[in-house]
């Protein structure tokens, strides 16, 4: 489903990430963990073609997004297979990114009608389905500055899920949200995980990510520097390193 | 002053809305659309035209508009006598007739536009800057290409930040205008300010600052109102409510 061999970032000179390598299979819900710096987002926005990876290979359902030549440099693939590519990935941010002048319901119809050519009852048609889901049915014509945060951030999910996606990364989907909030974004993600979703999900969420997750990815520095089932990574066996983030993190 | 006398008054001075308005109606058509162009310029990546604009704009709005509509007025010959006068703008101009009213008007149009341009550049490029990047990301996650972003999710948010500081550039181009009377250029402040040693009155002086002030109300009701319909809360208030009555109104 996802393949990403030996990718590398950097901004000017800052190497942000180094000689990432990871696959993630059909079905399955991952979770990358690690401390703040460590390019989880980068990594991210690199395969969702917000930031241009400097170097390495990554496949998106099969089909080759970008690698590199004989001579180290990164080659894309032609603007029409990225947009095919880019429609097969859909990205939750921690902000949300609602459209503030478009109805809960425009926002989520908004793409399928312009990108996917739907037709405007269709959209609609599962926008509302997809919004009954998330149990925001009566919020259809709310604007998104008369939602709170948690419902905000289950209208982006909507929003995301309107282009069917066949993988779903989430940036720290409630991190700008109340503790009380929180749960009803976990929740949904949950269901999704239990409708078998193939995700992505950066988190702080350390219980989160042990419940739901069927693999675990710890990056610190541009690497990941540990990588395996939630029992192994949480458990005994876990590099010094993730021990010590870990300790860390519960001291908070 | 005779009733009659007053009469004659007002009806001069409002044969001389019609010119004011001119200058106000000219300059609002020409000086947005140059101050998108300008805006758009002032961003570009090429360092050196997003400089020149700004030295550009940095001129217009560091000097006076009275200067800069005199300099317009009286520079054309001085321009055409000096020997570094490129060719082409010699042909341009050479034909013209400095003292024709057209000329005038035109020239004094052209620093209007240049002027208000200038102004409404910098409040429409803080509009476009002042939209996070996250709305643009987000268009581009959910596949939207740069047209349809900029159009259907920049462009509408674009608008409704820019009308308040751009409503209050029109509201103060309506009293510009009398800046015109200086050139001379015939409109309402002058013939006002021509009419007060004739009538021994300041009756006339009044009477324009009551059309300026009728003029600004009319347009601050106007662009207020257009404001609101922008606010797509309120729009969608109004239906509901629009359709509440309806309701009631057949029950
Ligand atoms: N556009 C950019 N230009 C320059 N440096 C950047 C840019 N984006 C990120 N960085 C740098 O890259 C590094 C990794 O950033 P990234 O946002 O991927 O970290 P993160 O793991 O998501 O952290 P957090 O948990 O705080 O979200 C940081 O040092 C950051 O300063
Ligand atoms: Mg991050």
């Amino acid at each position: 489903m996802l393949e990403v061999k030996n990718l590398s970032k950097s901004f000017d000179k800052l190497c942000v990430l180094k000689d990432i390598n990871f696959t993630v299979e059909k079905g399955e819900v991952v979770a990358v963990i690690g401390p703040s710096g460590s390019g989880k987002s980068t990594l991210l926005r690199c395969v969702n073609q917000l930031e241009k990876a400097g170097g390495g290979e990554i496949n998106v359902c099969g089909i080759n997004m970008m690698h590199t030549n004989e001579k180290g440099k990164a080659v894309f693939a032609d603007t029409k297979t990225l947009r095919e590519i880019r429609l097969k990935t859909g990205l939750v941010f921690q902000n949300f990114n609602l459209f503030p002048h478009m109805t809960v319901l425009r926002n989520i119809t908004e793409a399928p009608t312009l990108v996917l050519k739907k037709s405007k009852a269709e959209a609609r048609e599962h926008a509302i389905e997809l919004l009954r889901k998330m149990g925001l049915e009566a919020k259809a014509d709310a604007y998104p500055s008369e939602l709170s945060g948690g419902q905000q951030q289950r209208v982006s999910i909507a929003r995301a899920l309107a282009l069917d996606p066949e993988i779903l990364f989430f940036d720290e989907p409630t991190s700008a949200l109340d503790p009380e909030l929180t749960g009803e974004i976990l929740k949904v993600i949950k269901e999704l995980a239990n409708d078998g979703m193939t995700m992505v999900i950066v988190t702080h969420e350390m219980a989160f990510a042990h419940d739901v997750a069927d693999k675990v990815i710890f990056m610190e520095g541009g690497y990941i520097v540990d990588e395996g089932t939630p029992e192994h990574l949480f458990g005994d066996n876990a590099s010094d390193r993730l021990k010590q983030f870990l300790q860390r993190f519960n001291q908070h | 002053m005779t009733g009659e006398q007053i009469e004659t008054l007002f009806g001069l001075m409002l044969e001389y809305t019609i010119p004011t308005l001119k200058i106000f109606c000219f300059t609002l058509l020409y000086s947005i659309p140059l101050g998108m162009v300008v805006a758009l310029l002032k961003m570009c990546k090429i360092k050196p035209i997003s400089w020149l604009t700004n030295i550009y704009i940095l001129i217009m709005r560091g000097t006076p508009l009275l200067l800069q509509l005199i300099v317009a007025q009286y520079s054309v010959p001085y321009i055409l006598k000096s020997d570094a006068c490129p060719a082409f703008l010699h042909a341009l101009l050479d034909g013209v007739d400095i003292r024709s009213e057209t000329y005038t008007f035109n020239m004094m149009l052209f620093a209007f536009v240049l002027n208000y341009a200038a102004y409404f550049a910098e409040i429409f490029r803080g509009g476009i800057e002042s939209i996070p990047r996250g709305q643009y990301e987000a268009a581009g996650a959910l596949g939207l290409n740069r047209t349809q972003t900029f159009f259907r999710i920049i462009l509408p948010q674009v608008i409704r930040r820019v009308l308040p500081a751009s409503s209050n550039e029109i509201i103060t181009l309506v009293k510009d205008t009398s800046l015109a009377s200086a050139i001379p250029y015939m409109e309402i402040m002058y013939i006002a300010k021509k009419q007060v040693p004739t009538y021994a009155s300041l009756l006339p002086l009044f009477m324009a600052g009551l059309f300026y002030f009728a003029f600004a109300m009319v347009l601050t009701l106007l662009l207020s109102l257009i404001e609101k319909s922008l606010d797509p809360m309120w729009r969608r208030n109004v239906k509901t409510l629009r359709k509440g009555i309806f309701r009631r109104g057949n029950a």
